[in-house]
């Protein structure tokens, strides 16, 4: 098996054997991104000399006997991610000679268990989008079909993992974008709970929906890098100091009694008939290890979607307010004064994604509108939340799909924002209720596209849904076909 | 309600953003059908709920008021578009 195939325990067990080096690795990684970016487009920055100087410090670190088991896995970031001294655009025009004087806590982590750094990868800007057609830098395809989106926003790392271009990935997902891509690319993407890891150094999109969290090739490289990256951080006031469980040890395969909840807004016509025949399958097979089925109600998901987009594109109207040329960034060389710098800066920086959602949310928060729309998303949102509180009183985990179809073609929705907005309606309340959720391979659509299921957990109830993932992994095979790239 | 052209400058305007004349007639067209699609929210009645602005309680998180390392002018001036000294260089505000 070629290096860039091994899964994170593999690669960690030959390193810690001494059957390959993290440098034979490292160069394994950066000659296949060579190969395959130019069909695929995951990366906006690829670092050989810093990943190989890295994977040097970590091969001395593994013969000293001190390694963790990331020691020497070549990663690599969604460009959202601050790395200090390395370039970080968050797929902006307007910040595309940004280089961070910090790092974000997650990479810091990763970096601490000796993790080597292979570049930053493609995103929709500033994580606004679900097809990676908003980057300034250019379109991701989708490595099982190029001419389609790899979803998004985390595309870029979904995308590098279905291309093998690095052993495993970090995303950020506000309203799905961890999950969504991960769905299409036949990955593992976990969305931790809101708080479970530090978003200091992440870039801001919606600051109470966003949430970092690895993408993987399986379930058990998820339980190792969410390990490696949860906990309290100070650095951010909305980092929850819980302990952090021992992810690994919940992967026992064993779903006998576990309650799952069937939510049937969620099983609804519309639905794709390779996604529901998925479904179909993933349901039996959970039965078929001694899980329970129960029917379950989420009565406001049909709100979800435009709860969603009056709260985040208001928060992002506020976030984005900091590109105004003068600090860092793109400043516009043609301005009359201060203001008009400004605004120049702004429009010539932004894309079009990016203003239409500063725009809505200007709106939403703008003086006669607040109430009207601001506040009464923000409403909405504690029913939602209610909604999943009462469910989980009755279950132990909900499955659904992850998106109403597989990967659909690069331009077909751009000109229809509603409808790409729609397109986020399974995986959007997740976020509003902070709570934790998980995307599986479960199956192919006819024309071969993956499609993937998704497991939604209690707030901070990753061991269970990680165990229910790992458990379904164990019985199929999904997670094991690789994308002819 | 209707979003029109005159609302999308005004609202470019707040947002310090200056649109072309093409895309003022596209974001009021998209702008009107989003808003016209959440509109639905008001099918609820949300009289006695309390809004909810985090899914998690957020407190003031303090610390101790000591000295400690920062990262520095310098590396804090190094995005700078443009720069005097210790200071951003900006346009002249003041006639």
């Amino acid at each position: 098996m070629d290096i860039f195939e091994l899964t994170i325990g593999q690669l960690a067990n030959q390193l810690k054997a001494g059957t390959v080096s993290s440098v034979e690795a490292t160069k394994a990684m950066l000659e296949r991104i060579e190969a395959v970016e130019p069909r695929v487009g995951s990366f906006i920055t690829v670092t050989p000399e810093s990943a190989l100087a890295e994977a040097e410090a970590a091969d001395r670190r593994i013969a000293a006997g001190d390694a963790h088991m990331l020691t020497g896995v070549p990663l690599a970031l969604k460009d959202i991610f601050l790395t200090e001294g390395i370039r970080t655009t968050c797929g902006s025009r307007i910040l595309h000679n940004f280089i961070p004087p910090y790092s974000a806590t997650a990479w810091e982590r990763l970096r601490g268990c000796g993790s080597v750094l292979l570049g930053k990868l493609n995103q929709d800007e500033f994580a606004m989008g679900s097809s990676n057609e908003s980057s300034a830098f250019g379109v991701t395809r989708n490595p099982w079909d190029i001419t389609r989106i790899p979803g998004g926003s985390s595309g870029g790392s979904a995308a590098a993992i279905a291309a093998r271009q690095a052993t495993a990935t970090l995303g950020t997902d506000t309203g799905g974008s961890i999950r969504q891509p991960s769905s299409h690319c036949g990955c593992v993407g976990l969305k931790p709970t809101y708080g479970r890891v530090s978003r200091y150094g992440v870039i801001a999109f919606a600051s109470s929906l966003d949430q970092v969290g690895p993408i993987t090739r399986d379930v058990t490289d998820c339980a190792i890098m969410l390990g490696a990256i949860a906990g309290h951080d100070p650095k951010d006031s909305t980092s929850i100091n819980t302990p952090v469980p021992d992810y690994t040890a919940a992967l026992t395969g064993d779903v006998k009694g576990l309650k799952i909840g069937l939510p049937k807004e969620y099983y609804i016509d519309g639905l794709d008939r390779d996604v529901q025949a998925a479904m179909d399958r993933a349901i039996e097979t959970y039965r078929r290890l001694g899980a329970e089925f129960v029917e379950i109600s989420l009565p406001h998901t049909d709100y979800a979607v435009a709860t969603y987009y009056l709260i985040a594109t208001a928060e992002a109207s506020s976030n984005l307010a900091r590109y105004d040329g003068v600090r860092f960034g793109h400043r516009s060389p043609q301005a009359a004064g201060l203001i008009d710098m400004m605004t120049k800066s702004r429009s010539e920086g932004f894309g079009a994604e990016v203003k239409r959602r500063i725009m809505l949310g200007t709106y939403a928060l703008s003086s006669g509108y607040y109430d009207a729309y601001y506040v009464k998303a923000q409403k909405v949102r504690t029913l939602i939340m209610g909604d999943f509180t009462r469910a989980f009183e009755a279950v132990d985990a909900i499955l659904t799909p992850v998106a109403p179809t597989p990967a659909f073609k690069i331009g077909e929705m751009v000109d229809d924002p509603l409808q790409m907005y729609l397109s986020d309606i399974f995986t959007i309340p997740v976020n509003l209720a902070g709570t934790c959720a998980m995307s599986v391979p479960a199956g192919f659509s006819a024309s071969g596209l993956p499609i993937g299921l998704q497991l939604i957990g209690k707030p901070f109830g990753e061991e269970t849904i990680l165990r229910a993932g790992h458990a379904f992994e164990q019985a199929t095979e999904w997670h094991t076909r690789k994308a002819e790239i | 309600m209707k979003i029109t052209v005159t609302d999308v400058e005004y609202v470019a305007r707040l947002a310090r953003l200056e649109l072309s004349k093409a895309e003022t007639d596209l974001f009021a067209g998209q702008m009107d059908a989003i808003l016209g699609y959440v509109e639905k929210l008001n099918e609820l009645d949300t009289a006695d709920i309390r809004p909810t602005s985090h899914a998690v309680p957020v407190e003031n998180a303090f610390r101790e008021d000591a000295v400690r390392p920062s990262i520095g002018v310098g590396a804090a001036l190094a995005n700078a578009p443009d720069r005097v000294e210790s200071f951003y260089r900006v346009p002249k505000v003041i006639e």
